[in-house]
């Protein structure tokens, strides 16, 4: 049976890796999670997010949720901001669009033009 | 809604938005009752009389963004179908309770789901609330609060990854050792 207690190992063993961090700010990945997106499937599409940002290693990478990002129908959304404070607004993500976002967005730094919600509002002009 | 584990994630997106410092999470299983219920409770801002009467109402919501809300009718009409029922009481500036009770052994109960993952995430997502859990059957308990994490790991944050599969594979263990074999879903 696990304890609590068992944080304080976690504590010791990553503390020092993020004073390191400290001087860099990581990336944020932000999935809307409320009925909205819950229904359309968000939690999935973190659940992606987090196994493949821990598949790497990527400990400068933050995944959290927040309520609704307002455009209901193009759930589930999920914005990624830059260390730079740049923030992109994908759209209508799957888990597999969300591991794609994973190795191009995050990892190599190339933003997924198709996935955003720009390519979304030409498509349905 | 496939899970019960997203109504209650829904449900506290509710006490988020009453602007809660604590939401508390029970899920209690009763053999003699034939129920599961769910009690989730926080210390927001809370709602008046006029408000609590509308929303069970889906043409009700506090969003500006749209018109309907749809997060307590779906639950309830959940819980209805599975034979439960569904309450929810308030007090302004104090706080709010909904129960929800489903019919533990019904055809149209949903499944618990993945709560590790919900508690996890909102624990991590929000760390300025206590997110507690409690669960129970018979004499068998359970019980979580991000705020004793919290405690534990002073300035890790709660959204570091290590800490987040932790606490996921922690409050997974207290599922499977409270509901194995009670919730006919997860093996014991």
């Amino acid at each position: 049976m696990k304890s609590l207690a068992e944080l304080e190992e976690i504590r010791k063993k990553t503390l020092d890796e993020i004073k390191m961090r400290k001087n860099k700010e990581g990336i944020r990945v932000v999935v809307g999670m409320a009925t909205c997106g819950i229904a359309a499937g968000a939690r999935p599409v973190m659940n992606r997010f987090v196994e493949e940002i821990g598949k790497r290693n990527l400990s400068d990478v933050s995944v959290t949720m927040t309520g609704c990002i307002g455009v209901c129908k193009l759930e589930p959304i999920v914005e990624v901001i830059d260390a730079d404070g740049t923030k992109v607004t994908y759209v209508k993500m799957t888990p597999e669009k969300a591991s794609r976002v994973v190795t191009e967005h995050i990892v190599n730094g190339r933003v997924c033009q198709d996935l955003t919600i720009g390519a979304a509002e030409q498509a349905g002009k | 809604m496939k899970e019960i584990a997203l109504h209650i994630l829904d449900i506290m997106q509710n006490s988020v938005a009453a602007g809660a410092g604590r939401i508390g999470v029970s899920i209690t299983a009763d053999d003699e009752a034939g129920m599961i219920t769910i009690v989730i409770d926080d210390n927001g801002c809370g709602m008046d009389e006029k408000m609590l009467q509308r929303v069970t109402d889906p043409f009700t919501t506090t969003r500006t963004t749209r018109r309907v809300g749809l997060g307590i009718p779906l639950l309830k009409s959940s819980c209805i179908m599975s034979g439960g029922s569904f309450g929810i009481t308030s007090q302004e500036g104090c706080g709010t309770r909904v129960t929800a009770a489903f019919g533990k052994d019904h055809i149209d109960r949903p499944v618990l789901g993945d709560l590790a993952g919900v508690i996890a995430d909102m624990s991590a997502s929000f760390p300025e609330i206590d997110i507690r859990l409690e669960l129970a059957y018979g004499e068998k308990r359970f019980s979580y609060s991000s705020a004793d994490a919290g405690r534990i790991l002073g300035e890790v944050p709660l959204s570091e990854p290590a800490v987040v599969k932790w606490l996921r594979e922690y409050i997974d263990e207290g599922v499977k050792d409270i509901f194995g074999g009670v919730l006919n879903e997860i093996v014991g």
